[in-house]
């Protein structure tokens, strides 16, 4: 009887299997909407916050504005914190290639202008120093380290990279910026590297360099004086 | 018109002007929080940069000096005249074409000063401008910044406070005012540059102030600016159980300042030079001014540093062999700038005055005597009496030679530096010894700088949104000379009495004053009357007639004139009228002649001060 008439979990079976593979298919999806949701939630805080902060900061809109309007390659004087770039990111199997971009000579020559200008620093360069004794060279240093030292206060925020002072013993955890802090000598292993601070080193904080009219040909470092 | 979002403090110095501004909806009671404009510049050809003051100095450059387009600002601007940084840094090298201290010419009395007289005595083809213009060229940048970093809230709607010297006579205030109203300023009032100090002051202390003076306080503000030192007392009176302040007596117009000193040391250390046998040209002085001026703040601020080098660069390439090694040192800042400037003197000393030789050309009348501490002694024992009709005051002790101060408050670039404020503090608390009176104490302020800006920005926003206030109004009574009528005697000056039109205090917006006398216009012709000012008489009253009077008490200032033009008047005819004084409330006097009869405001004649200088009238 029951081989006849199979039983009513038998004839259940085909169902019970079509809905496990469907529940398999819908917890599979979930997982990956809910994985893909997570990724997006993550962004959550970091698009919270710029969407808040470029309300609340007109200079932060305005460097957003010429990050997304203008193509500026990089946020001027602010650590990232904005959201990823809308270029597709690069294919993660292969390493992006470094684009090597000259630096523009405009606001290198406007710094050198200003060293010279204030701290007479070009004058100082292209002097033959060796036929000079300590006593000269040290006085026009003066001349120098005050003008340049002033350019510097002026125009840059310097900052040094680690706090610690000189001596200390760092320790450089997993993932460090090799590009602010660079461990030399033994460097074997894996991080953390533990070590003596050699170099506190600098980091410019913001870079305040006079706006430049068009029509000043910036290769002149210093005009040439007569006097009439 | 909408209520205004800014209130605006503008400090129109001799040497340096600065902005700053307080943002009136932002503000709680007294949490006032004032911030300074960045003013861009030119400090370079083609070269803008920001920084928080603008050097009263305006360069007027060849057509061929510049390039095209270098000297365009972020508002255009003209090209024709350059202020700021780089006019300064291209005065020191071309001085005939640049203009400075162009608010000193504006309170000369022996000059037209809307006449094109600076810079004074260049060649013929260099351009010259009015010290009014002047003026009005530096409002003009200050207006143009803040309306680049405002575009929706121009300077023209906000409120706006400018500074002027406590010691400014009526006239250069009106010249002033005019200057704001020529770049479109409407919603302007002037202030007293040591009251702007002492609001800084007090907004600086949100609201600690009460605890730190009293009533029966006399507060003393010592402001040596760049160019000018400005003296006011300011007493701490009660009014319905309220502190008050009240401005009791401004000082004269002295034209010492801290570049004064900064040059005088560099003479000093030239003539070190000069003894071994090295010659400075006029360049090379600049640049041991400036060197200089390092050592003096480096000196001033170390105790323990004896000398401080200073170097002369050369003026071409060759930086190392060319340049002069030499070195300040510690006697020789003490020596001239302690006891050059800041001699300990008596109380009853007074700024010495040479007669002056033969003058060739008109030029400032800078302060004869470089000691500030005699100029103070001087205003205080002039002012010995200043407090006494004062309410809550005690009766001045009769033996009292000069007034007691018992605070002092120190402002300017000056006094930066922490030894000159101790060395005044040390001579006016010996007088005070002197006289078995207590020390005065320090009130300490911060950024000297800008506590004129800061100070002028927290009155505008007071004044519409409540809170301490410094009364005083005119700080001299005025007169009118009139010539009594007497038969000609050859050789004999008719006599000349002195007839009170504006008394002590009158305060800004009060009431008019109208003395009972008549005077005569003669109607289609210009009629001129001398004019006093006196700091000291506090007592007279309007219309009082003074036969003679001391010649310490009153000064005579520039002449104040009108003319009479009149449909309902014949030309010739001859109109008796009423002289009718007040103060507007921008803090200008504004004196006008009243036909007798039919005192309505449409046939009122103004009465103008006579900016045009003795010169012009001969």
């Amino acid at each position: 009887m029951t081989d006849a008439k199979p039983s009513l979990s038998d004839r259940l079976e085909p169902a019970r299997k079509a809905l496990v593979v469907v529940a398999r298919f819908v917890a599979h999806w979930l997982m990956v909407a809910a994985r893909k949701t997570w990724v997006v939630l993550t962004r959550l805080p970091i698009a919270v916050y710029s969407f808040v902060r470029a309300l609340a900061d007109a200079d932060y809109a305005h460097r957003l504005t010429q990050l997304y309007i203008d193509r500026h390659s990089s946020l001027p004087s602010a650590p990232a914190p904005a959201p990823a770039p809308l270029a597709p990111p690069p294919p993660a199997h292969s390493e992006p290639a470094a684009v090597l971009e000259s630096a523009g000579p405009d606001s290198a020559l406007v710094l050198l202008s200003l060293l010279q200008k204030e701290g007479r620093f070009v004058d100082f360069l292209q002097e033959e120093v060796s036929g000079y004794s300590d006593q000269e060279v040290g006085a026009a240093a003066r001349v120098v380290h005050e003008g340049c030292q002033r350019v510097l206060r002026q125009h840059l925020s310097i900052e040094p990279v680690r706090q610690e002072a000189e001596g200390a013993s760092v320790t450089l955890a997993k993932g460090f910026d090799p590009a602010s802090v660079r461990p030399t000598g033994n460097v074997v292993g894996d991080p953390p590297f533990t070590g003596a601070l050699v170099h506190r080193g600098w980091r410019a904080v913001d870079v305040r360099l006079p706006k430049v009219a068009s029509s000043r040909d910036v290769r002149i470092l210093a005009a040439a004086e007569v006097e009439l | 018109m909408s209520e205004s979002r800014f209130a605006v403090g503008i400090d129109l110095g001799t040497t340096h002007c600065a902005l700053a501004y307080v943002e009136s909806a932002k503000c709680e009671g007294e949490e006032v929080e004032q911030r300074m404009m960045p003013i861009p510049q030119l400090t370079a050809p083609g070269t803008v940069e920001e920084r928080q003051l603008l050097p009263s100095f305006l360069y007027l450059p060849h057509p061929d000096e510049f390039k095209a387009g270098d000297l365009s600002l972020p508002w255009g601007g003209d090209p024709a005249r350059v202020s700021g940084e780089l006019a300064r840094r291209q005065g020191t090298n071309t001085p005939i074409r640049l203009i400075s201290s162009a608010k000193s010419w504006l309170c000369h009395p022996d000059v037209d000063r809307k006449a094109p007289i600076l810079p004074p005595e260049v060649p013929d083809d260099v351009p010259q401008l009015s010290p009014f213009d002047a003026s009005i060229h530096y409002l003009t940048h200050l207006r143009e910044a803040w309306n680049g970093l405002h575009p929706f809230d121009p300077l023209d709607r906000q409120e706006v406070t400018v500074t002027v010297p406590a010691s400014f006579d009526p006239a250069a205030r009106e010249l002033t005012a005019e200057a704001a109203r020529a770049v479109g300023l409407e919603n302007l009032v002037l202030l007293e540059e040591p009251q702007a100090a002492l609001y800084s002051w007090v907004n600086d202390s949100v609201g600690r102030w009460r605890h730190d003076v009293k009533v029966g306080d006399i507060i003393l503000v010592v402001d040596v600016g760049g160019g000018t030192s400005d003296f006011s007392l300011i007493a701490v009176t009660e009014q319905e159980g309220a502190l008050e302040l009240t401005r009791v007596a401004v000082g004269e117009h002295i034209l010492l300042g801290g570049d004064n000193m900064d040059l005088t040391l560099a003479h000093v250390v030239k003539q070190k030079l000069k003894k071994n046998g090295v010659e400075l040209d006029r360049w090379q002085l600049q640049a041991l001014t400036h060197g200089c001026r390092i050592a003096k703040e480096a000196l001033l601020a170390d105790a323990e540093r004896e000398a401080y080098p200073v170097v002369v660069p050369s003026r071409g390439a060759k930086l190392i062999g060319g340049s002069i090694r030499t070195e300040l040192t510690r006697d020789e800042v003490a020596m001239t700038l302690i006891e050059g400037f800041f001699p300990e003197v008596k109380s009853s000393d007074r700024p010495i005055e040479r007669s002056r030789g033969a003058l060739t050309k008109v030029g400032l009348p800078f302060a004869q005597d470089p000691a500030v501490t005699r100029h103070l002694a001087a205003f205080l024992g002039k002012q010995a009496g200043a407090t006494e009709d004062l309410e809550g005051f005690v009766e001045h002790a009769h033996w009292a030679s000069f007034l007691h101060p018992t605070a002092v408050l120190f402002n300017g670039g000056v006094f930066n530096a922490g030894v000159l404020r101790d060395r005044v503090l040390h001579v006016i608390n010996q007088w005070l010894n002197a006289e078995d009176a207590p020390p005065a104490r320090l009130l300490e302020a911060h950024d000297l700088d800008t506590a004129v800006a800061r100070g002028a920005a927290f009155y505008a926003h007071v004044r519409k949104h409540g809170g301490v206030r410094i009364r005083g109004g005119t700080s001299h009574s005025y007169y009118v000379g009139v010539e009594r009528s007497m038969p000609a005697i050859p050789g004999m000056e008719p006599e000349l009495h002195a007839l009170c039109l504006v008394p002590f205090g009158l305060e800004e917006g009060s009431e008019p004053v109208m003395a009972p006398q008549e005077f005569g216009l003669v109607v289609g012709e210009p009629v001129r009357f001398r004019f006093f000012g006196s700091s000291v008489r506090r007592e007279d009253q309007v219309g009082d007639l003074f036969e003679e009077w001391n010649e310490d008490e009153m000064e005579e200032l520039e002449e104040i004139q009108t003319q009479l033009t009149s449909e309902r008047h014949k030309k010739g005819e001859v109109v008796p009228v009423h002289l009718r004084a007040a103060v507007s409330e921008i803090g200008t006097l504004e004196l006008t002649a009243m036909p007798i009869g039919r005192e309505d405001a449409g046939s009122a004649w103004q009465v103008s001060f006579n900016t045009r200088g003795k010169s012009a009238e001969d």
